[in-house]
């Protein structure tokens, strides 16, 4: 039982679909604490990246509950947040070190 | 100010809530305050270090660093935690049986009680490297180093009140419960941290999520207030969890019990029971 748990929890991996370099990619910058653009549009029921870039100096947390993602960018770094399928919709999200000013919305069409 | 003080408090709830558990689960034991007070400070260290290569650490694994890490790091705490349910199943009642006190009984059984100290260092890593890094954004980024240090000092004081808190109440439980309550809330944070693990592997597209969102109960619970907090660091609450996140805690939990079941059969040669 144990043991077949952990094959599975293995294999698991090579059952999901890999190569997520051919996905469309779409750019979220960050400055001043700003999200740039504050609204994306993206494609529904397809799997995609954003692309996170922080060109401030400070980290930064970006967040969707929506979405179900957390992610600490670094000052001056940038991140690969891999997203989809999702269903056609609006989905929040907001850099979490600074809420106040980043705020944003991903649409899914 | 107020609101470093506040996200200080949420990032660093989960660990201490953690940390009472582990303080608990240990009573009584010899070299638990060792134990414990060393994955403290391995912890913050770490958390210090993983601050400081945050950007190199997200970068690697084509993006998905960061991911994989937590989900390792989650990983480890789970086995450890299974080890030390096992543990306890395998000696625990053997020594109450010898001696009338449990407490006792665990203090002189040489149990490995470092194991929970890598759990506490574990958990104070994960949730201290996000405030690490927080902090010093509202440091570097104009906010100022004192308003930073007042509000970072109030949220972790806070925090460790709450945990405080619990501790006070688990150790009102009678020692022979306190083991009892401490073995289930174990099993219950070890299979919460399993799917944890696996929610990293689904961001990380590791894992496949098995239905992305099962139920989306966050009007109910929010997962951010400090009850939904809370039962996120005992329990593994999850407002919307992917399919897969319920079997892997669900295969925890079971893995984990059958596990103890297996190691508590009575041995027959040396079963002696009074009439």
């Amino acid at each position: 039982m144990r043991r077949l748990l952990l094959a599975a929890l293995l294999l698991a991996p090579l059952a999901a679909t890999p190569a997520r370099a051919d996905d469309p990619s779409f750019t979220l910058t960050i400055r001043n604490h700003v999200f740039d653009p504050a609204r994306i549009e993206v494609p529904a029921n397809a799997k995609f990246r954003l692309l996170v870039k922080n060109m401030d100096s400070t980290p930064e947390e970006f967040e969707s509950k929506d979405l179900r993602r957390e992610k600490v960018i670094a000052g001056g770094a940038e991140a690969v947040i891999l997203l989809g399928p999702l269903k056609p919709g609006t989905y929040r999200f907001v850099g979490e070190y600074n809420e106040a000013t980043a705020k944003g919305v991903l649409v899914a069409k | 100010m107020l609101s470093t003080a506040i996200i200080v408090f949420r990032e660093i709830l989960e660990a201490s809530l953690i940390v009472s558990v582990m303080m608990a689960a240990s009573r009584g034991a010899a070299g638990r305050g060792v134990s414990i007070g060393g994955g403290v400070a391995g912890g913050v260290l770490g958390a210090c270090l993983l601050a400081l290569f945050a950007g190199r650490i997200g970068a690697s694994m084509e993006g998905v660093g960061q991911e994989v890490l937590n989900a390792a790091v989650l990983c480890a705490a789970v086995l450890m935690l299974a080890w030390h349910s096992i543990w306890m199943k395998r000696h625990g009642r053997e020594m109450a049986r010898q001696m009338t006190d449990v407490a006792n009984a665990v203090r002189s059984g040489g149990r490995p009680i470092y194991i929970l100290g890598v759990v506490v260092g574990v958990a104070v890593l994960r949730e201290g490297s996000e405030t690490v890094l927080f902090l010093y954004g509202i440091a570097a980024g104009g906010g100022g180093v004192q308003a930073m240090a007042i509000g970072g000092l109030l949220g972790i004081i806070s925090g460790i009140a709450v945990s405080t808190l619990l501790y006070r109440g688990l150790l009102h439980i009678p020692p022979r419960h306190l083991f009892r309550v401490t073995g289930i809330l174990i099993l219950l944070m070890a299979g919460g941290m399993a799917s944890q693990a696996a929610a990293f592997l689904v961001a990380a597209d590791l894992l496949p999520p098995l239905g992305a969102e099962i139920w989306d109960s966050s009007a109910i619970l929010d997962p951010n207030s400090i009850l939904g907090r809370t039962l996120h660091a005992l329990v593994g609450y999850d407002a919307r969890p992917a399919g897969v996140q319920l079997l892997v805690f669900a295969a925890t939990l079971a893995t984990i019990y059958a596990c103890m079941h297996a190691v508590d059969r009575p041995r027959p040669t040396r079963q002696t029971r009074p009439a």
